[in-house]
């Protein structure tokens, strides 16, 4: 029995890359959050509440003046709160010393700010060297974030900032935000400085991150689109940091809280909605053993896309084709016009 | 007499006396060689110490300054005027006017050098810090640095090239000013070429001397440059 035991406890420590140290998340809390400056008439935040659950991604989105890099960084004190609370962990962040709380707070920049005299090992290190880690335990961790962000070969880890594509230095910046384990990461604008395509790429590849280590995220953005995607819940600010509506993207596309956030969102938020839903979430029409069109598509593949490639066909009816394990391929069922039109109209009954 | 109108006047030379001297060359290897170790070697190393005092004096004064400026805005223009104006005094003037507070020693020399070297240090200091990217201090802040570990390992580290460019600068211009030491204090490479300037046609001291100056400066610019590369490898760094 004793020794059953001891092997199960024990058993963790072949996962530790994945798992044991990407664990930590803490729930976050802002209550009745304000922020004024003197000599300023309007508020920059004004009785800013929301919850983010531990290991959910929250993006703060809105307009420029909208306070939401200033309700950002009242979370890790880099602005000193004007009134109410903020809660990480259940413990307010307010009784905390201000630079221990930072050093248990990722924080991404959208010019990422990496120190352009320490090598991408160093930089990622610096965290952990704050917090006093033993050499060898941080030379570890650096290999293993390296690892994480797929930035292990070719010696990048000796080379400096300068040396980096735009890309490279991006994922070295939220490397080394997650370098001590943060039970919570603030983004801002982590990708706004960087080209379409590989903006769409880096989304990707963080979002594929976030799917392992599990962190509590907040993350600004003025891009409604970056944040219907990287969000699982979305929190729209409105002129002097009043919250409009704080929801998940499906709830806030399907049900704008009022005329601002419907135009915030944009006229084309049914057609967003769509890319939300990927064709294998579907119930599709039964093949039946006719031979259906060219148009196919496999079933990873968002609504959205698969709605524009049936309007570009004319209307045709798609194929969602899955591959079988003999490399060839099977028929799932069939996407309509008449299918999207349903989806839609169910997802707006629906509340 | 009779025998200085007679032939060149050469001090210390006496017996010695070479053909070189003897037919006033422009330049006697003999003479240096011969004079080496009694005068130009000692010239050289004093000039060495006072020019090593008075930069880090003036290092130390300027840093301080830099460091209080780059915190509170308001003491630059203050640091600024007093440091321009140390800067424009005539230097043989200054010389002579710290002679009477201070008398004809060690002291007034130094006082005199460290002034010419505040405002060359104070302001590349200055101008360093500031340079240090917005974004890098705002991550070093968010990071949980505090002021004085974003100072020590990311605003001074970055400012190091405009710091080493402000001591090239400096030592180079107390090296020369060192020269005039002699006036109030019989110290460094001033004493030979003063003495030179007494020798009518024979011109190897002066050369000997001024080329030794000359030497010193480039010498120790090229140490500065090599410290600088040793200390800031990125700077080197580019995309490969």
């Amino acid at each position: 029995m004793k020794t059953a035991d001891t092997a199960h406890t024990e058993g963790p420590s072949a996962f530790a890359k994945t798992g044991e140290h990407e664990s930590k998340a803490a729930e976050l809390e802002l209550r009745h959050v304000s922020k004024r400056y003197p000599g300023q008439r309007s508020p920059a935040i004004s009785d800013l509440s929301l919850t983010v659950p531990a290991g959910e991604v929250c993006v703060l989105v809105g307009p420029s003046g909208s306070g939401k890099t200033t309700a950002m960084r009242l979370i890790n004190r880099m602005i000193p709160i004007s009134g109410g609370d903020i809660a990480l962990g259940g413990r307010s962040v307010l009784q905390r010393d201000a630079r221990e709380l930072r050093r248990e707070i990722g924080y991404v920049i959208q010019q990422i700010g990496l120190f352009p005299h320490q090598t991408v090992a160093e930089n990622i290190a610096t965290v952990p060297g704050l917090l006093g880690w033993p050499k060898q335990r941080i030379a570890a961790r650096v290999q293993e974030l390296l690892e994480l962000i797929g930035l292990d070969g070719d010696g990048i880890g000796g080379r400096y900032p300068a040396q980096l594509s735009g890309g490279q230095r991006q994922r070295v910046g939220v490397a080394r935000a997650l370098a001590a384990d943060p039970p919570l990461m603030l983004m801002d604008e982590p990708f706004g400085a960087i080209d379409p395509i590989n903006r769409a790429r880096l989304q990707d590849e963080f979002l594929a991150l976030q799917r392992k280590v599990k962190k509590t995220i907040v993350f600004v953005t003025h891009d409604i689109d970056e944040a219907i995607k990287m969000g699982d819940r979305i929190a729209i600010l409105r002129e002097g940091g009043r919250l409009a509506q704080y929801d998940t993207p499906r709830e806030i596309l399907t049900h704008p809280a009022d005329e601002f956030v419907a135009q915030f969102v944009g006229a084309d938020r049914g057609i967003k909605r769509l890319s939300l839903t990927t064709l294998a979430e579907l119930k599709l029409i039964e093949p039946n053993g006719t031979r259906p069109s060219a148009l196919r598509a496999p079933p990873q593949t968002s609504v959205r896309d698969a709605l524009s490639m049936i309007l570009t066909a004319n209307g045709a009816p798609l194929a969602v084709v899955e591959r079988d394990g003999n490399g060839g391929e099977r028929v799932r069922g069939l996407l309509t016009l008449g299918l999207i039109e349903r989806l839609l109209a169910d997802e707006a009954a629906a509340r | 007499m009779t025998l200085a109108s007679a032939g060149p006047v050469i001090p210390n030379f006496g017996v010695h006396s070479s053909k070189c001297v003897v037919e006033n060359r422009l330049f006697c290897g003999e003479w240096v060689s011969h004079n080496f170790s009694s005068v130009l070697w000692p010239a050289l190393r004093q000039h060495v110490v006072l020019t090593l005092i008075a930069v880090s004096i003036g290092f130390v004064i300027a840093m301080a300054l830099a460091l209080a400026a780059h915190r509170y805005r308001a003491i630059e223009r203050p640091t600024l005027l007093v440091t321009t104006f140390l800067y424009t005094i005539p230097s043989l003037a200054l010389f002579e006017l710290l002679v009477a507070p201070v008398g004809l020693n060690i002291f007034a020399a130094e006082i005199a050098l460290v002034s010419y070297t505040l405002l060359i240090l104070f302001r590349n200091i200055l101008t360093g810090l500031r340079e240090v990217p917005r974004e890098v201090l705002d991550a070093a802040e968010g990071m949980g640095m505090s002021r004085r570990q974003a100072l020590l390992r990311v605003e001074l580290p970055l400012a190091a090239p405009a710091i080493v460019a402000g001591l090239r600068i400096a030592v180079v211009t107390i090296i020369a000013l060192a020269t005039i030491v002699y006036t109030i204090y019989p110290r460094g490479l001033g004493v030979p070429i003063h003495a030179a300037l007494g020798e009518g046609p024979f011109k190897t001291e002066l050369i000997a001397a001024g080329g030794l100056a000359v030497l010193l400066a480039l010498a120790a610019d090229a140490l500065l440059v090599l410290a600088q590369r040793v200390l800031t490898p990125w700077t080197r760094a580019r995309a490969s």
